[in-house]
């Protein structure tokens, strides 16, 4: 679907016509990512992120798969051949921080994007399947990087896989022999690395095919905008070539300076030193930390020190942290106002940076050894996560006014809309004197 | 539906929630968790400057000769370097005929096998040989140190500061002025076991090192003090962990320095394309 005003291919050159004829993938193209798809004149750069994070996936993979020509899935030689990519490989350091950093790149652009979809409800109807599609996006990187981080075999992927897995040793009955199932054995060992390496290659694909579905779900509705206000008429679109490739260059340029200076002058800064240990089952760490982006999560996942009525703190632990993310795709129908932007939610608007800060806190607390007072700081935190989403949000879309909404995007970015008057702008008679 | 058990769900997880706290909050109150003698007497590593340093900093391989001198007479002892070949000497500024006689030279022979005969015996070692493995019947288990800097927190200034961090436990005090013994006597450091603030738990297995002026003689006139020697072999094994450092950072500039002009054109070409439309 698209707007009627949308532009129409028209290839001019008999080659592209010809193919145009047998198979319309320049077609397909044009009006997915090209002058034939028209988005709402408004976007601001928040909106920049979706490009990004699909050009972070592009990268990882291409990082990836060369990475996967040098590197060998063995418990016996894994760290050492990630120190062959680092010493011998032509430019093999470069194509392993570019991989590291990248995965932490990718994230924070994603959370920007679930931020921002937050922020301006993007998941409102007409809307709720791209923001389903997006959140089985968000899971499955999350499950790639984990694996990924597994692969380099030091300490941290070691006791990272084997706290991760025994999450699911809390599951009551199956729990122990599904954990057991899931590495191959009793603890991370060489049948665990293997296929965890083989799913680390399969499932950025997956996410790729998750992407096309998610950017196909898009086009059905066409791009929410700032004002959350729908597109009413020609004037408020403009088409996404060169208007949006033209911004999102832009914006690709930012995202790749902070990224390469990160790659070449800071390129172990996000990551652990414990990681270039070689994995000692005899040996745990001091503190076993996930890499940053999970700590929010692992945050949560510690906040749970006692069993509640007959259930195990632990698996309070493993429910609260899978609901945490879980929770997103029930967020259509938690939230119910009819007004989309928090721009004009001054309530929402209020809770919604009470939620940015609280996981900030909860990141900080999940990155912090598992001591007083982040613990209960962490506790704290994680009551607001839930009470936001699953009780304040509900609250604040019935009881909130909403401020004004424009009448339309052109109204919003010119001022005015001619379109704007639903009747002849005619003075009302003046009352009789009696 | 949703918004029925929603609020429910979230209820049930702050119930647990308050409970953890009011548990953990109770326990906290009534008996805190004294700090340890770690928490208390464990000394973050010593501002030290090096060349290496900042964006701009790079090696001094005069440097990294002297703190491979320190690795090879001092180090090489009992710690290995097993992820470092002969031939990366090359990068310290060594010609190809040094590289071939420290292989040669090198203690430790390397290992053969002749699987017609089933004989075990020894070659010097060759530059395309990795540093030998090092056997050590003693206590503890020095780690290899081919990682060493990226593998600790402080890196090449923990070393030092670690070499350079040996005292006496008698007597020892915090920058708070507490006197660890007096107030930990239980943390009094085993027989065997050397005391150092720098170290994670206070008590390691290496004995100082590092213990005389003029331990190493370098061949390039440089004083070898205690603090030179540290500073060295930090230097080296910050080469050792990340040898392409140089490398890295001078690849980075170019490289941000096309992005920088391409970005300010694509903000150009992005404010010609909006020209009309704001």
């Amino acid at each position: 679907m698209s707007f009627p005003w949308a532009n129409e291919y028209k290839p001019s050159h008999p080659l592209m016509q010809w193919i145009d004829e047998k198979l319309p993938l320049p077609r397909f193209v044009y009006n997915a990512v090209g002058a034939g798809y028209p988005v709402p004149r408004n976007l601001n750069y928040m909106w920049n992120f979706g490009v990004l994070a699909g050009f972070a996936l592009v990268l990882q993979i291409v990082t990836g798969v060369v990475l996967a020509m040098h590197y060998a899935a063995n418990a016996g030689v894994a760290f050492d051949s990630v120190e062959h990519i680092m010493r011998d490989v032509n430019w093999g350091w470069m194509l392993r921080y570019a991989h590291a950093n990248g995965a932490s790149m990718f994230f924070i652009v994603v959370y920007t994007h679930i931020f921002r979809g937050f922020f301006y409800s993007s998941y409102k109807a007409p809307r709720e399947m791209i923001w389903l599609l997006g959140v089985v996006i968000f899971l499955l990187m999350m499950a790639t990087a984990f694996m990924g981080y597994v692969l380099p075999w030091g300490q941290m992927s070691f006791w990272g896989a084997k706290v991760i897995t025994g999450l699911f040793s809390a599951i009551p009955l199956v729990g122990p022999p599904l954990q057991e199932w899931l590495l191959g054995g009793f603890a991370p060992d060489n049948a665990a690395l293997n296929r965890f390496f083989s799913l680390h290659f399969l499932l950025p694909f997956v996410i790729l095919g998750v992407i096309i579905l998610h950017v196909w779900a898009l086009h059905i509705p066409g791009s929410s905008n700032p004002t959350g206000v729908e597109v009413k008429q020609e004037s408020d679109t403009v088409p996404f070539h060169p208007y949006y490739t033209a911004k999102d260059g832009f914006g690709l340029g930012i995202f790749l300076m902070v990224y390469c200076a990160l790659v070449f002058f800071a390129p172990n800064l996000l990551g652990h030193p414990d990681n270039y240990i070689p994995a000692n089952p005899l040996s745990t760490p001091a503190h076993i930390v996930p890499e940053w982006y999970f700590w929010p999560f692992y945050a949560i996942l510690r906040a749970f020190t006692s069993d509640f009525l007959i259930i195990p703190a632990k698996l309070m632990g493993v429910l609260a942290m899978f609901s945490a993310i879980l929770v997103w795709f029930f967020l259509p129908w938690l939230d119910t106002s009819p007004v989309r932007s928090g721009h004009y939610r001054p309530l929402f608007r209020k809770f919604f940076y009470a939620l940015v800060i609280d996981v900030l806190v909860l990141g900080y607390c999940g990155g912090a050894p598992a001591e007083e007072p982040y613990v209960m700081i962490s506790q704290i935190a994680s009551m607001y996560y839930f009470l936001h989403f699953l009780v304040i949000l509900p609250i604040v879309s019935s009881i909130e006014t909403p401020q004004p909404l424009p009448f339309s995007i052109t109204e919003a970015v010119l001022g005015k809309d001619e379109h704007a008057t639903l009747a002849p702008a005619t003075p009302p008679s003046a009352p009789a004197v009696a | 539906m949703v918004r029925l058990f929603g609020p429910l769900v979230g209820l049930f997880f702050v119930a647990a929630l308050l409970l953890s706290f009011g548990v953990g909050a109770y326990n906290a109150a009534t008996q805190p968790t004294p700090p340890s003698a770690e928490k208390l007497f464990h000394m973050h590593p010593k501002d030290v400057k090096f060349s290496f340093d900042g964006p701009f900093g790079t090696f001094d391989k005069a440097q990294l000769q002297r703190g491979f001198k320190v690795y090879q007479e001092v180090c090489s002892n009992c710690h290995s370097l097993k992820q470092v070949a002969f031939r990366d000497l090359g990068a310290l500024g060594y010609n190809e005929a040094q590289v071939k006689a420290i292989a040669k030279n090198w203690g430790t022979k390397a290992q053969t096998f002749d699987p017609k005969t089933g004989d075990r015996g020894e070659r010097p070692n060759l530059p395309s040989d990795h540093f030998p493995p090092v056997y050590y019947a003693g206590q503890g288990n020095p780690p290899d140190l081919s990682l060493i800097a990226k593998s600790r927190h402080g890196g090449a200034q923990y070393i030092h500061s670690l070499l350079t961090g040996y005292v006496d436990q008698a007597g020892y005090k915090n920058e708070a002025g507490e006197e660890l013994l007096k107030k930990f006597p239980d943390a009094k450091t085993p027989d065997g076991l050397y005391f150092n603030p720098y170290f994670a738990n206070l008590n390691l297995a290496m004995p100082q090192p590092l213990t005389s002026e003029g331990q190493v003689t370098y061949s390039d006139g440089t004083k070898a003090t205690v603090d030179q020697m540290a500073m060295d072999v930090s230097a080296f094994l910050t080469w050792t962990a990340e040898p392409k450092l140089d490398k890295r950072k001078q690849t980075g500039w170019p490289v941000l320095g096309f992005l920088l002009a391409a970005t300010v054109l694509a903000y150009l070409a992005k404010r010609n394309v909006w020209a009309d439309k704001h």
